[in-house]
């Protein structure tokens, strides 16, 4: 019966942002764009109310889903930690960053924390090299990291 | 000229003027002035703008479509950043020129998710240039109405590349399309479309004012015009710097202070590595061709895993719809894992060239026509140090050399 009355609210808040933007099948990468932040993810049941909304299959729209990395098909932690790992990044000391993430959230790369707080991720060059390392955190930049710097934010996070 | 700081793109400019110049000409007479300034798309092919602009102008359809590309995910690339930030009024002054010139009456600039951050400062410039009517309908009594808005990707290099750029934009998958096909002529919601680099739309206020000949007369014979580096590495001063095209690499690394360079890959993951022998070539598109990024490393570091680093870029990068650029990354960056191991053969090392070869003549788009270029570049430049490796498994028999 909650569960129910919870799937009827999301269906009931997919109209309403399908219907923003006037059901067009152009807009579903901003309309996923939307659910994800909304839930953090975009489950099953978002994608199936999604599709039918749009008059797509369900399979369209998780193909579409799963292409891009910032968009989640599976729970992720309330704040995304993406650290970039290209070359700029590296030469600059991002492996100690790493490292220093890892040992204060206990947890690895690809991993989320037990507590859904955060999730860390190695990402593609974020377009801060000359200041790295760099990472973002949801939709925010930080760049000059160092050991110290990286967890000193991260604990403002907490 | 040649190698002189210059400054295009970073002296102010009064937003307004070009576009006030702009819409009291023929649409014909811009594209010639774009196409006599011989400006060449900074997004990385470097495609003549004035004829992509022609091409639409002439292309039937009922709608026509202003795209600009801000994508940028290039490895070692963050100039459009700056000009995103700093100069948002010159891009969409830029935009407006060119919808009025090819007679389109939409812009749509396709931001990368990662610089999200960005929006915000984006939409208020649009907001400020719709007050003083540089945007908006009948822009300054002129009749002509053009808008923009921002598009925001969700986390895929390979939309960068024009056509997948086009699918992103209509709610699909990123995946390149077949061309022919051009987007000029079958665009965004198959419409004629141009879609330019943001460093493109950039020099378009500044040739409507000083004019196509000043333009031309900066940089070389085919390559006109200044030219946004992104500057990352082991260098004293990184960052955005803006010189004369056909700067040799030698005056950039003196520029930005780097010391006992051994390599330089230009033109980021896709460009080229140029060893210290070939320092004196020139940037520009007659010879190392300029992407917007230069990544400068010192003589400690080891080429090899910095090419593992661009293979391991492509592998994630690659949209998996073709197999030459599917299979090929990953085979490359097996190789490269096999060499750092001491366990590639010359044999062998021949036969990931052909592969290298294949991938470049049988890709479907640039992503995997252009991977081997590091593959092939740091290979030939740094070919005794990779040979010379030490075989870290010697005593293992289960890591027999792969012939
Ligand atoms: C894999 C790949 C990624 C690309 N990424 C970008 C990009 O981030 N920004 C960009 O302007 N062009 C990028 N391009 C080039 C575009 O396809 C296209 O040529 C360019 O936007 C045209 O604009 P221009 O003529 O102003 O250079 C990319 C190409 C490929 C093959
Ligand atoms: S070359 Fe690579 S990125 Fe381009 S279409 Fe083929 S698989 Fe996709
Ligand atoms: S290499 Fe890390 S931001 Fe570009």
């Amino acid at each position: 019966m909650k569960l129910e009355s919870r799937n009827n609210q999301i269906a009931q808040e997919v109209i309403e942002i399908v219907e923003k933007y006037n059901f067009q099948r152009e807009k579903l990468l901003q309309i996923l764009e939307e659910l994800n932040d909304s839930y953090g993810y975009l489950s099953e049941f978002v994608m199936k109310e999604v599709a039918k909304n749009l008059q797509l299959t369900t399979t369209e729209v998780y193909s579409v889903a799963t292409f891009y990395s910032f968009l989640n098909t599976r729970p992720k932690g309330k704040y995304i930690i993406r650290l970039c790992k290209t070359i700029s990044c590296v030469l600059a000391g991002k492996n100690a960053v790493a490292n220093a993430l890892r040992n204060e959230l206990g947890i690895d790369f690809g991993e989320t924390t037990s507590d859904g707080k955060f999730s860390l991720e190695f990402t593609n060059c974020i377009g801060m090299c000359n200041q790295g390392p760099a990472m973002l955190i949801n939709n925010d930049v930080y760049y000059h990291l160092d050991p110290e710097k990286a967890v000193e934010i991260v604990e403002k996070y907490q | 000229m040649v190698g002189h700081k210059i400054q295009i793109l970073f002296s102010p400019a009064e937003t307004g003027i070009a576009l006030r110049l702009a819409i009291g000409k023929k649409p014909e007479d811009i594209i010639a002035q774009v196409k006599e300034s011989k400006l060449r798309g900074r997004g990385g092919a470097g495609f003549p703008t004035g004829l992509k602009w022609e091409l639409v102008q002439q292309a039937k359809g009922e709608r026509k479509f202003v795209v600009c590309n801000a994508d940028e995910g290039e490895p070692g690339t963050f100039k459009d950043r700056i000009l995103l930030t700093d100069h948002p009024c010159k891009i969409f002054e830029g935009m407006a020129i060119c919808g009025y010139a090819v007679g389109a009456q939409n812009g749509v600039v396709y931001l990368r998710a990662e610089y999200r951050y960005l929006r915000e400062g984006l939409v208020n410039a649009i907001k400020k240039m719709k007050e003083s009517n540089y945007l908006g309908k009948n822009i300054m009594g002129s009749g002509f109405n053009f808008d923009i808005e921002i598009h925001l990707g969700a986390g895929a290099y390979v939309c960068g590349e024009e056509t997948a750029l086009l699918e992103s934009l209509e709610g699909k998958r990123g995946e390149a399309r077949n061309k022919p096909p051009y987007p000029t002529e079958c665009g965004y919601m198959g419409c004629p479309t141009v879609v330019n680099n943001v460093e493109t739309f950039c020099y378009v206020p500044a040739i409507m004012t000083k004019g196509a000949q000043w333009f031309s007369e900066i940089g070389t014979m085919e390559s006109t015009g200044s030219k946004l580096f992104s500057i990352s590495g082991d260098v004293a001063k990184p960052g955005v710097y803006e010189l004369a095209m056909g700067s040799t690499v030698d005056v950039v690394l003196q520029l930005v202070g780097a010391k006992d360079t051994k390599a330089v890959q230009v033109g980021g993951a896709s460009g080229i590595c140029v060893a210290e022998k070939d320092f004196n070539k020139p940037i520009s598109f007659e010879s190392l061709p300029p992407g917007g990024s230069i990544i400068v490393f010192n003589k400690s570091r080891d080429m090899l895993y910095v090419l593992k680093n661009f293979m391991e870029f492509f592998v994630e990068e690659s949209c998996g719809q073709c197999t030459p650029c599917r299979e090929g990354t990953y085979r490359l960056l097996q190789g490269v894992e096999m060499m750092e191991q001491g366990r590639c053969s010359i044999h062998y090392l021949h036969t990931l060239r052909d592969l290298a070869q294949t991938m470049l003549i049988s890709s479907k788009c640039g992503l995997g026509q252009l991977a081997p270029n590091p593959f092939l570049s740091i290979i030939d430049n740094f070919k005794g140090e990779i040979l010379a490796r030490d075989r870290v498994a010697r005593n293992s028999k289960k890591t027999p050399v792969v012939r």
